[in-house]
């Protein structure tokens, strides 16, 4: 039996976790196992309704009001005897910022092993192997998962897709999960999540983009920058590093910590694509990536592509633009 | 306060790819290596502390012996002493043969706060200071952007924890606690001459890996990624490429007039 782990905030489902309900689905094909998703949280009966319409074999509330707000102990201890109790095969969790947090620790208190950002499942020789990138995106690698199971597999977002969840005939059964858990027993204490500062950026509205990473060198190129911006008509952004140097305000950052943005046009000029990154902006339209590495990730998710120096094409694009 | 850093070496950011025969990893003599990013920010963030609250910073790595390059870049940035978990296969290990080789040296150590970057650029597990936070048996936070010890009272930490899309949050947790730092938390310092001098007087204790260490993973094959998308790649001379470009861009994608 394969358990996904499901997330919810407030509630509401993360997307996410269709995703690596999707993925279960396609692992599951193979060996006819059956599906079951757990659902951690103080008060998760709509999100285990929504959760119910998929073909799996049924959906296990693990509620306790301790488990709101989310902590990684809380989660650990609860999902720590759920996955004893439901004694699965396989654990598959999606890749966020939240099971980041708890899954590894999840992993190391069950000692069972755990493959992190995975991007597809392969059949090896009567197992799984866990496809996952490495080295920057630079390699893949096919990962064996050692040791008494379950295996814990958290899958990248975007990898599979949420409407690829098969949906079921009849609804699946909802049930509860007791679990004990003593609120003394959970070491932090989580405020309420918050924005900064009002973003006056709103990368998501744009139709053209230009984003500037690392192969801008420095701050006294960006003027550069700025003036193919404004002869395409686009909003200034960046990946990660140039927002962290204080290059450009972080309201200008594209990628998972950034905003996520889908424009007509994406313009990335020395930017190397680190997935962090590619997450935020491989919903564009149209991508044009200029970097000097031919073996960049960023080439990958790009429409069309310049090899060579952003300091000499840049000038040369904003010269033919007046055309 | 007793603050314990732990940091990778990986290969650069401009290091071309090569694999090893086997095609299960890379081709190590052929990699120039560097201090991981996000430990390079754990590490300056740790100093801060220090200069904050006085105490030690104690820098750890788990690696062959070429990882003594970036122990003494940490002790020369201004670390006070390092252990070095020396193990030539400690090079690919996964992340619980990492934290389990790093929690046996550092356990009767009794660091008061333990940082790590969020991930390392290398096999990018984004689980080794998690695991190592478990088998301490501390509580951790991971991505955070700002660390203020001694909030909301004595042997307690408050962390700012930076979650997705724009958001973030504070958490308070009882120290001692491990913290895995996300880059750009602050401005890095470079070494100067002085503490390059006095890094060479600073104590590296080595320590074997412990014996029994368990592989949780295996690579069975390595490779460059297949494309997803069918990229065109445009050619000729930078003015020759920017006009093709412009072209394609008005007339095949329709994304400009």
């Amino acid at each position: 039996m394969i358990l996904v782990v499901a997330e919810q905030r407030g509630g509401r489902l993360n997307r996410a976790s269709i995703e690596a309900l999707a993925a279960a689905q396609q692992v599951a094909a193979g060996a006819a196992d059956e599906i079951a998703v757990a659902l951690p949280g103080a008060d998760v009966k709509a999100a285990a309704a929504e959760l119910a319409a998929f073909q799996i074999k049924e959906v296990v509330a693990v509620e306790h009001a301790a488990l709101e707000p989310y902590t990684p102990d809380g989660y650990v201890i609860a999902l720590e005897q759920a996955i004893r109790s439901l004694a699965p095969t396989l654990v598959v969790l999606p890749h966020t910022y939240q099971t980041r947090d708890f899954a590894p620790k999840l992993a190391a208190r069950l000692d069972r092993a755990i493959a992190t950002d995975v991007i597809a499942v392969k059949r090896a020789g009567g197992g799984l192997a866990f496809v996952r990138p490495m080295f920057q995106g630079k390699l893949t690698a096919d990962v064996v998962l050692e040791g008494d199971a379950p295996h814990v597999a958290t899958v990248q977002i975007g990898a599979y897709r949420a409407d690829q969840a098969v949906k079921g005939t009849a609804p699946a059964a909802v049930r509860a999960l007791e679990v004990s858990l003593d609120p003394a027993a959970i070491r932090e204490r989580p405020e309420a999540p918050f924005q900064e500062a009002k973003q006056a950026v709103d990368l998501s509205q744009a139709e053209r983009i230009v984003s500037v990473g690392r192969g801008i060198k420095g701050p006294e190129h960006l003027p550069l920058a700025e003036q193919l911006a404004s002869a395409l008509g686009a909003e200034l952004a960046a990946s990660r590093p140039i927002c962290d140097a204080g290059w450009l305000p972080m309201e200008r950052q594209v990628g998972s910590s950034g905003q996520t943005v889908a424009p007509k046009l994406y313009l990335a000029l020395g930017i190397s694509g680190a997935i962090q990154h590619l997450v935020g902006m491989k919903g564009s339209s149209t991508i044009v990536a200029i970097n000097k590495d031919p073996d960049a990730p960023i080439f990958e998710v790009a429409d069309y592509g310049i090899v060579g120096d952003l300091f000499e094409i840049v000038p040369a694009l904003i010269d033919a633009l007046k055309v | 306060m007793k603050i314990a850093v732990c940091i990778k070496q990986v290969p650069t950011r401009d290091w071309q790819p090569r694999l090893n025969d086997q095609k299960t990893w890379i081709r190590d003599q052929d990699a120039s290596y560097e201090m991981n990013e996000p430990d390079a920010y754990a590490l300056e963030e740790a100093l801060r502390l220090k200069e904050k609250h006085g105490g030690e910073v104690v820098v750890c790595s788990a690696g062959p012996s070429r990882v003594a390059q970036v122990i003494r870049e940490a002790l020369a940035r201004g670390a006070d002493r390092a252990i070095h978990v020396e193990d030539d296969a400690l090079a690919s290990a996964d992340a619980f043969v990492v934290a389990e080789a790093l929690a046996a040296a550092m356990k009767e150590e009794a660091f008061e706060l333990v940082l790590t970057g969020l991930q390392s650029d290398d096999q990018g597990f984004a689980q080794t200071g998690v695991v190592l936070a478990e088998r301490l048996g501390l509580p951790h936070a991971t991505i955070v952007m700002d660390v203020q010890v001694g909030a909301p009272a004595a042997g307690q930490v408050r962390v700012k924890r930076e979650l997705e899309g724009g958001w973030f949050q504070w958490v308070a947790m009882p120290l001692p606690a491990v913290l895995t730092i996300q880059s750009g938390i602050n401005q890095l310092r470079y070494a100067t001459l002085k503490g390059i001098m006095a890094a060479k007087k600073k104590e590296i204790r080595k320590a074997a890996a412990p014996d029994g260490l368990r592989a949780r993973q295996r690579i069975v094959s390595l490779y460059v990624p297949e494309k997803g998308k069918k990229t065109e790649i445009i050619g000729g001379s930078p003015a020759e490429a920017a006009k093709t470009l412009v072209k394609k861009l008005r007339e095949e994608a329709r994304v400009i007039s």
